[in-house]
């Protein structure tokens, strides 16, 4: 039911850990669905130079975090912003039609970090 | 690579001799049992000797004894023909939360139809309470139907004590024994239930094969009209090779019985003994020591089941979960969440089933793949096993997981 690239990137995800002082961490699901998931950023001049996943989920959960870790690295954050949890599916060569809803929801955890990131570069602007 | 199969619940691998018998009533004796001539004859006789194996198999007689297509229709034919047998004397039926949805299903169609069901709790082992029953029964109850066994974790329910109390209030009481049947020993002269439901897959017989006995004097309808097939109980040309196939299953069942008991709950014990020892943040599902022999149910806190059976089945392993996602559904176990399990612990459930046909070195092959599946899965999990009530929780307001 899952695509070889899913079980790739399931089976060997990129960017698996955590980033100890990272400038965002954005996290979204819930364990009740079954699904977790938390991205840390670290960036450089607005670019997203390490980014890091942790999981909690199914196959397509973990195969979308490590994809969407993919996409976002050495982009700018204005770039990052732009991906989507369709573009992560896609790029994973499509997800079964059930876990489209469900555990499709990488992007929106990446785009919690970079909010989580810009809200603390305001603050700091702030200071 | 070596594939072993670990999900004996779900289906069971034909026996050889039974695919050949049911092999030889497709080919050569393939009659339909109600013609005169000796095709028909010969085909008749077979049905005839399958239903004495299945009557042994439960200590019945072969009178009492109806072929069906499987366990949900017997479960459909049991409840809904009792049900509607018996309007007249009151439209209360009382089952439990964690019955199979063959069961649970059929009951919410009767209360469309102006039946009223109570569906019963069970407690932390999926256990019934004998008083929690009792207290249940009204003057209008007409049915109790409680499985013998639950399919997801094992547990054994307290039958004999539900059919005596029921018999007490000239309740009809049915169970659904198709995990049971051909696994473990039943007798319904010890165990007087009213109403079984079996199925042939469940112990190395066919598919869309199975049967119900009804104890003679019984009240029930038909739920299906045609022939006057099964003593116009259930009507339709009889799937011989099923029937047969189903009858010397059941036969081979009961030779084999005290045997395979004793080996496959050996090994349940030397699984469950291993996993405890070599996996920290490990919960048992299901009823310390009366379950199933071959059935172990796990959750590992942390860790999602569909996550652990992929990973399982890339080391050759086939075993099943109470997550939602390995489903199909969109919420986890019915039966793990009315044990009082959270949700995030019902996901990452790993059920094993055990058959005759697993060995103590695929045991020991599962005892050691395991415990670094499940510590690398924790490694890159985002829940550490705290229970779960940031902000996050809304997240999913609109999502079709409840």
């Amino acid at each position: 039911m899952y695509t070889e690239k899913v079980m790739d990137h399931f089976m060997n995800p990129r960017n698996v850990g955590e980033i100890v002082q990272a400038d965002g961490i954005g996290e979204v699901g819930n364990a009740k669905c079954g699904d977790i998931m938390r991205i840390y950023l670290k960036v450089d001049n607005d670019i997203i130079t390490d980014i890091k996943f942790k999981t909690f989920g199914c196959g397509a959960a973990i195969a979308t975090s490590s994809m969407v870790t993919d996409l976002a690295k050495g982009k700018s954050v204005k770039e990052a912003e732009q991906i989507t949890n369709k573009m992560v599916a896609e790029a994973l060569g499509g997800l079964p039609p059930i876990k489209m809803h469900c555990s499709n929801l990488a992007a929106d955890a990446l785009r919690e970090a970079i909010n989580d990131y810009q809200s603390k570069k305001e603050s700091e602007q702030d200071e | 690579m070596n594939r072993i199969y670990f999900d004996h619940a779900a289906t069971t691998q034909v026996d050889q001799a039974v695919a050949d018998l049911m092999f030889e009533y497709m080919t050569d004796k393939f009659g339909n049992p109600s013609s005169i001539h000796g095709f028909g004859r010969e085909a008749f006789s077979a049905v005839d000797k399958a239903r004495q194996q299945v009557a042994d198999l439960i200590g019945a007689t072969p009178e009492e004894i109806y072929f069906t297509s499987g366990g949900t229709e017997g479960d459909n034919l049991a409840i809904k023909g009792i049900a509607y047998a018996n309007k007249n004397k009151g439209k209360h039926i009382i089952t439990t939360s964690i019955e199979h949805h063959a069961v649970l299903h059929t009951c919410q169609q009767l209360e469309q139809e102006g039946f009223e069901v109570t569906y019963l709790p069970v407690n932390d082992e999926a256990v019934v309470d004998i008083e929690v029953l009792r207290q249940a029964i009204t003057p209008g109850t007409i049915l109790i139907s409680i499985m013998y066994a639950n399919n997801e974790v094992g547990s054994i329910q307290p039958i004999e004590d539900i059919v005596r109390l029921g018999h007490e209030y000239g309740i009809d009481v049915h169970t659904d024994a198709v995990q049971v049947a051909g696994n473990y020993p039943i007798n319904v002269t010890d165990c007087p239930v009213d109403a079984l439901t079996l199925s042939g897959h469940k112990f190395y017989g066919p598919k869309g094969i199975g049967a119900i006995y009804v104890r003679k004097g019984t009240r029930i309808l038909a739920i299906q009209q045609g022939g006057g097939q099964e003593k116009n109980l259930r009507a339709g040309t009889e799937n011989v090779p099923g029937i047969v196939g189903l009858g010397l299953a059941a036969e081979v069942a009961q030779r084999e019985m005290v045997d395979r008991v004793e080996q496959i709950s050996n090994l349940r014990d030397q699984l469950i003994r291993g996993i405890m020892k070599s996996i920290p943040d490990t919960k048992i599902n299901g009823h310390a020591s009366n379950r199933l022999p071959g059935n172990v149910n796990f959750s590992f806190i942390g860790v999602e089941g569909e996550s652990l059976l992929l990973n399982l089945d890339m080391k050759g392993i086939a075993a099943s979960s109470g997550s939602a996602c390995s489903s199909g559904s969109l919420s986890p176990s019915h039966v793990l969440l009315a044990m009082g399990l959270p949700h995030e612990v019902a996901h990452g459930s790993l059920r094993i089933t055990l058959g005759r046909h697993n060995t103590e070195q695929e045991v020991n092959y599962l005892l050691e793949v395991l415990p670094p599946i499940i510590e690398r899965l924790r490694s890159m999990s985002a829940w550490d096993g705290q229970s779960y009530s940031k902000k996050q929780e809304d997240y999913c307001s609109n999502c079709q997981l409840k």
